[in-house]
């Protein structure tokens, strides 16, 4: 065994391991906590195969931010954890079954004779200067442009539908409206009373 | 070396401008008080809907072409249906106005998403790359969740955009990973080169092969809501508000025509031994469900539902048959049916009011007596749908039962006009409701009209058309051919 096969066992096998217990820990905060090791196994199994701008992208994407807010959001939330266990076992012979089945049929793909050794040989690899980023960054904005930029489009609908199905303006709450502070003038809030002055005899 | 000539960018100038005019929209509200910014975005909307479609029929009598490095295609079929596609929205939009104001879902950003959804429509239409494809399937999918789920107070809204997600996630997800499989099996992700491997190493007996295309199959028959895949579709056309329903029923179904057509003929049109079976058991089993279940049905918009998976059926018949009759047979279902729902869910939204839905089959008992032209207009479309002489639906059935029997499947055929003389049950039983009926008590008293005079004016053009077009019917179907 070599080491890169010893760097790709080890880490599979954290990622198999820290994959299970993702869906069968009991405390929600610990399964967010393994899916992130999960993530950082498969970013260091994809440095193994010298997809490095991935496997960073991985973690500071994955791992820095989303998971961050993931668990900020477990947090927050009062999850009751019995209620959504309340149908595992019901559902468990269904979902085991479709979990057999679909084991069987990645096996049948991966013993096949088109994914064997032989019909994908591992890719030589590329020279130690080689920059996988401007790599991508090339393609990206040459070859692929149409789709990035239609990535860009499905981006900009997401904000927009979170935000028009989130932002609420409550009655009851107070807003500033700048447009219309600005636009005060003196008329609107000062009123100049002439007050009479005091009789002399008064005093 | 790519410069910008070679890119061919004027292949997709309708998405470029549609998406332009996207932004606009969005940004109205920002200068004009969100109360009446819909005044103005909703006629701008529909213009840009009129123009892109306008410039995508421009392209009609192009010779197909391959542009933007490979991952477009221009074609005459990409031009008619791009543009029926763009035109088919502005209807919808059209007719929805007046209902969805009252629902408080008339906003800014449901015509925004409405846009963009159409957007993703033309990607798929015109997608020679799975990389295209998928990126228009997920921009189409996004938008018909957020515009399902911007009815925020309604529970039954929130209900059916949850499950059409994640049940979608999942379907996306096994259509990925058919492709992936793909991609590993060919080396590339380009339509064109993933058929030129059928003429060489990769034989359709390959179970690799085989399994990459039933996920491709299943993830596209889940988007189509046909059978085994069709669960989500009554749940829901039922929760969304109708304004949306008639959104996601009519406009998408061009897109998921051409989808089909881009993947499996053009894609994997070398291995026919594999998909064909699987789309005919499919189609006759959508066909024989969706016409059976939709007879107990209370509501009309879960009949609508199953009817819908019924036509998909017709529709997947069409395609197993596997031969350019038939492919034309299926896209000019997918026109008509496309065309026909237009005009049912128009009388449908035409006949609600606020507070009233309108939406169940007992509301439109003696519509005859209430609405007589809104009722002539339903029966028009409703005999569309089922098929029967002279309507546009009849020969668009026809059309694809010839297109079968000559591709040798007799069985098929036998039993498909056997369901759809069962499905002919329930659409009859709504025009006996509407004409032999008498109508509720409540709604005879309540008179208030519903719609825009000018909407009556398009929905008579808009069902009568069903109609009208018969005459020319071995016209247009030699058109539609001629695209492919």
């Amino acid at each position: 065994m070599t080491f890169l096969q010893f760097i790709f066992y080890l880490f599979a096998a954290i990622l198999i391991v820290s994959s299970l217990l993702v869906v069968t820990v009991r405390n929600p905060v610990r399964s967010a906590l393994f899916l992130v090791l999960a993530f950082f196994s498969a970013a260091c199994l994809w440095l193994t195969l010298e997809a490095e701008f991935l496997a960073i992208a991985l973690v500071l994407v994955y791992v820095g931010a989303v998971m961050v807010l993931f668990l900020f959001v477990i947090m927050m939330l009062d999850i009751d954890i019995a209620k959504m266990r309340a149908g595992f076992t019901n559902y468990l012979p269904l979902g085991l079954i479709v979990a057999v089945l679909m084991a069987g049929e990645l096996g049948l793909v991966m013993f096949s004779k088109e994914f064997s050794a032989e019909s994908l040989p591992r890719p030589a690899g590329q020279i130690a200067e080689y920059s996988n980023t401007k790599a991508l960054g090339s393609l990206v904005y040459t070859d692929y442009v149409f789709a990035f930029e239609l990535a860009a489009v499905i981006l900009l609908v997401a904000i927009v539908a979170a935000i028009a199905l989130t932002l609420r303006r409550r009655p009851v709450t107070r807003y500033q409206a700048p447009e219309q502070q600005v636009k005060v003038r003196k008329e609107d809030r000062v009123r100049l009373v002439t007050l009479p002055t005091r009789p002399e005899e008064d005093a | 070396m790519m410069t910008l000539a070679n890119l061919h960018l004027n292949l997709i100038a309708p998405e470029i401008f549609l998406s332009g005019a996207a932004c606009l929209v969005l940004l109205i509200e920002l200068f004009i008080k969100p109360a009446r910014a819909c005044a103005l975005a909703w006629p701008l909307s529909l213009i840009a809907l009129l123009i892109s479609g306008g410039l995508a029929f421009g392209q009609i009598n192009n010779p197909p072409l391959i542009g933007l490095n490979g991952l477009v295609i221009s074609d005459s079929a990409a031009a008619l249906l791009r543009g029926m596609s763009c035109f088919l929205a502005a209807g919808v939009l059209f007719y929805a106005q007046r209902y969805s104001q009252a629902r408080d879902i008339w906003r800014v950003e449901y015509l925004t998403l409405a846009l963009f959804g159409v957007v993703g429509m033309m990607t798929m239409i015109g997608s020679a790359h799975l990389l295209t494809l998928y990126v228009g399937v997920e921009l189409l999918a996004l938008c018909l969740y957020g515009m399902i789920a911007m009815q925020r107070d309604a529970v039954q809204a929130a209900e059916a955009a949850m499950k059409y997600f994640i049940l979608g996630a999942l379907a996306s997800g096994l259509l990925l990973y058919g492709m992936s499989l793909l991609y590993g099996l060919t080396g590339t992700l380009s339509l064109a080169s993933i058929s030129a491997n059928s003429l060489t190493t990769l034989l359709p007996t390959s179970l690799p092969l085989m399994l990459a295309v039933v996920m491709v199959i299943a993830g596209l028959l889940f988007k189509l809501g046909a059978v085994p895949f069709h669960m989500w579709v009554p749940d829901v056309y039922e929760g969304s508000a109708t304004g949306t329903t008639l959104y996601l029923s009519a406009v998408p179904k061009l897109a998921a025509f051409a989808i089909l057509y881009r993947l499996l003929e053009q894609g994997l049109g070398g291995w026919i031994e594999i998909w064909q079976d699987i789309l005919l058991l499919t189609g006759i089993f959508s066909i024989a469900l969706g016409n059976v279940i939709a007879i107990a049905q209370t509501s009309l918009k879960r009949m609508l539902a199953y009817s819908t998976i019924s036509h998909m059926g017709f529709l997947l018949l069409g395609f197993a048959s596997a031969t350019t009759s038939g492919y034309a047979a299926s896209m000019m279902y997918a026109l008509i049916y496309a065309i026909t729902t237009l005009a049912v869910f128009g009388v449908m939204l035409a006949l609600s009011r606020d507070g009233f839905e309108s939406d169940q089959l007992d509301d439109l008992k003696g519509l005859n007596q209430r609405h007589p032209w809104l009722a002539f207009l339903m029966l028009l479309a409703i005999f569309s749908l089922a098929g029967i002489p002279p309507t546009a639906g009849f020969f668009a059935k026809l059309l694809i039962l010839q297109a079968v029997v000559e591709a040798g499947f007799l069985a098929v055929v036998v039993a498909a006009v056997l369901f759809a003389v069962v499905g002919a049950f329930y659409y009859l039983r709504v025009i006996k409701l509407m004409y032999f009926d008498a109508p509720r008590e409540d709604l005879l008293a309540a008179s208030a009209r519903g719609y825009r005079p000018s909407v009556l004016w398009v929905l008579t053009a808009n069902a009568v058309l069903v109609v009208a077009i018969t005459p020319w019917i071995g016209a247009i179907m030699d058109v539609v051919s001629s695209t492919l």
